[in-house]
């Protein structure tokens, strides 16, 4: 009874206590991506340091489902992978703006065994792979880069994401750009219909089928294939170089100089010769107009995540690509259009 | 005075009394109206689906967000395939443990065994799809696929090439999700079964095992009936640990070691996602399906039941 009674006074006072800091500071809800989050929340966690009077509340629910919440506009900012639709913009009852925040790359990893040496694909190369019209690892075409690679005879096994995710748009958007064979078969989508092989829950669950299956080879987000030690392909990009995925190559596939006002550009098949080939953009989706106190905190957040000296330093660390210099520059203006306008009553803000 | 106390106490049991029913019928409609509401915003949702696909969307394997083609097909056989194969594989072993629990193993052997097979049933299921891929998956590709495309191979349900991943393993994992569920029942309905009935068998001189099929298994068809169409609606509905291991290829193959996808996991896989009209419905419309499909499958079964309760062994 007395421990009763002491658990119902703890959990009081930690109520109140949480009330009285909820009069404080302000709560700024988001919701969507789940590849940015580890870095976002990391954001979030130290830019209460930055500036302690705001909080910021993300949940990691998946694009599709940010985009819903920020038309529905029970959230104060939606996050996504890939920029939203012409289609889904003309839901909207009010101007929405894509903030680019840091760049993320997809990359094809496989299981050969005794192979050491990085596997090379042309374009061409990986759309036939992925449209099923390559069955073997030891077809000519594949060893065609390098003199030395020698593959074995082993059957190949595709292996996707099932779920809809960023990551399948991004990759079906670099197929669909470098083959117009996948692009008429296929084409481009966060869920697509797959000519062949077996789809793999998540990231995670592409990894593991990967890593499990001799002969397989899958695409997933960078910092997955790193954490599964999966080897990774040199992918060729327009420039006809082979590049490896890092930071800074991913970096130099947005280093193209000014982009769009409204930075809905997909960035795969960068011409940038020193680009990894697929790259892509998060972004952070706000409302153009904001009420006067969320709007001015959010846009300082804005600026203090995309700054050089601010948010960018903690990207590389966690494997994300920074922004290249004079893009920030670019989107800081567009920050910077952001209108604020007086609170009505009853508001959600507190 | 004292008449007019009992009335009081009489209106106050009565009272009482109404309020119980009212508060129990309330209840009760309150679950019926969930089911209603459910269907409702089922049928409206997928009304979209409906207009655009018509009666395509049941007849048609295709399944292509890009093109914004719809249908059910092919998750429908999925679904089914995948439960198939689980009810054939766990049925015997469940009953089996079952008869060895009641009828066989020494109490406190009964005991422990009970204890752990109902353990399985507590494991979340995304351990047993974890499970699948680092254990199960690698075992079938290296070790049961092969064998089995080696000496059944002429059967349309072993051939191609064996992945591991797939329905078979699906079928496997689900397999292993529902014997609990029917190893529990069968046992409760086993240890119904009076004494007299067994030790009648036993005086006419049968053996134990022909004493076990005469007295505990002809009089308890009804009951493992019963017990495997629960099983059957958890296979039926369950999603994460199948989502993992079945490949998640929209696919109408015999061939147990082709990947194929289930309608729960479809809707686990792209809803999240989904930002176009069109397929949010189409994926509304195959949760209407799954309900009415789960909905025909506990009929069939209560009927099944029934009839046999009405004409025993007839």
């Amino acid at each position: 009874m007395r421990a009763t009674l002491k658990l119902v006074e703890t959990l009081f006072l930690l109520f109140s206590y949480s009330l009285a800091q909820a009069d404080e500071t302000l709560l700024i809800n988001g919701a969507g991506a789940t590849f940015p989050y580890p870095l976002y929340s990391k954001w979030f966690h130290e830019y209460t340091q930055v500036d302690p009077t705001v909080r910021i509340n993300y949940q990691s629910i998946g694009s599709g489902g940010g985009i819903r919440q920020l038309l529905d506009k029970t959230v104060d900012f939606g996050a996504s992978d890939a920029p939203m639709e012409d289609q889904e913009l003309k839901k909207s009852t009010v101007p929405i703006l894509h903030i680019p925040t840091v760049l993320g790359a997809v990359v094809l990893a496989y299981n050969l065994p005794g192979v050491q040496e990085a596997l090379q694909l042309t374009p061409d190369v990986t759309a036939d792979i992925f449209l099923g019209k390559i069955k073997k690892w030891n077809d000519s075409r594949l060893m065609q880069p390098s003199k030395t690679l020698r593959l074995p005879e082993l059957p190949i096994m595709v292996v996707q994401r099932s779920d809809g995710s960023g990551t399948t748009g991004v990759f079906t958007d670099y197929l669909s750009k470098v083959s117009a064979d996948w692009k008429d078969k296929v084409g481009n989508g966060k869920s697509v219909k797959w000519p062949t092989g077996i789809g793999g829950k998540g990231n995670e669950g592409v990894a593991g089928i990967i890593k499990q299956t001799p002969g397989a080879i899958g695409y997933l987000e960078l910092v997955y294939a790193e954490q599964n030690k999966l080897p990774i392909a040199a992918v060729q990009n327009a420039a006809k170089v082979f590049v490896q995925a890092s930071p800074k190559s991913i970096t130099e596939a947005a280093n193209i100089g000014t982009l769009p006002s409204d930075f809905r550009v997909p960035i795969t098949h960068s011409p940038n010769k020193e680009a990894y080939p697929i790259s892509a953009f998060t972004y952070l989706l706000v409302y153009q107009n904001m009420p006067t106190l969320k709007g001015e905190k959010i846009v300082k957040f804005l600026n203090w995540a995309i700054d050089e000296r601010g948010g960018q330093t903690y990207a590389e660390s966690l494997l994300y690509a920074k922004l290249p210099t004079d893009l920030i520059k670019q989107v800081k203006d567009k920050i910077n259009t952001i209108t604020t306008r007086a609170e009505q009553k009853n508001s959600s803000a507190k | 005075m004292r008449n007019k106390k009992t009335a009081r106490q009489n209106n106050l049991l009565h009272f009482n009394d109404t309020l119980f029913q009212w508060s129990l019928r309330i209840l009760g409609i309150g679950v019926i109206s969930v089911l209603a509401l459910l269907i409702f915003q089922l049928i409206l949702l997928s009304l979209p689906t409906f207009k655009a696909m018509g009666w395509t969307f049941f007849t048609s394997h295709d399944w292509d967000p890009v093109k914004e083609n719809y249908g059910v097909l092919s998750f429908a056989y999925g679904t089914v395939m995948s439960s198939m194969v689980a009810l054939i594989i766990a049925c015997p072993i469940s009953i089996a443990t079952a008869l060895f629990l009641v009828e066989v193993a020494p109490k406190k052997i009964a005991a422990l065994i009970g204890f752990l097979v109902e353990m399985l049933a507590a494991i979340p299921s995304v351990i047993y799809g974890l499970w699948g891929i680092f254990v199960l998956a690698p075992l079938l590709r290296n070790t049961v696929e092969p064998f089995l495309a080696k000496h059944l191979g002429a059967l349309p349900f072993f051939q191609g090439p064996p992945y591991g991943i797939g329905m078979l393993a699906g079928g496997i994992i689900l397999a292993i999700m529902i014997t609990p569920t029917i190893t529990a029942i069968c046992k409760e309905i086993f240890s119904k079964i009076p004494l007299q009935e067994r030790e009648a068998a036993l005086a006419l001189g049968s053996t134990r095992w022909e004493m076990m099929r005469i007295a505990v298994l002809r009089s308890s068809v009804s009951g493992m009936i019963g017990a495997t169409i629960l099983g059957l609606g958890r296979a039926l509905g369950e999603t994460m640990a199948v989502t993992m291991v079945i490949g998640n290829r929209a696919n109408i193959s015999l061939s147990l070691f082709e990947p194929a996808q289930t309608m729960a996991s479809v809707i686990a896989n792209e809803y999240s996602e989904a930002t176009g009209d069109l397929h949010l419905s189409a994926l509304a419309a195959i949760g209407l399906v799954l309900f009415v499909i789960s909905l025909l499958t506990s009929s069939l079964a209560r009927a099944l039941v029934w009839r046999i309760e009405r004409h025993p062994r007839s």
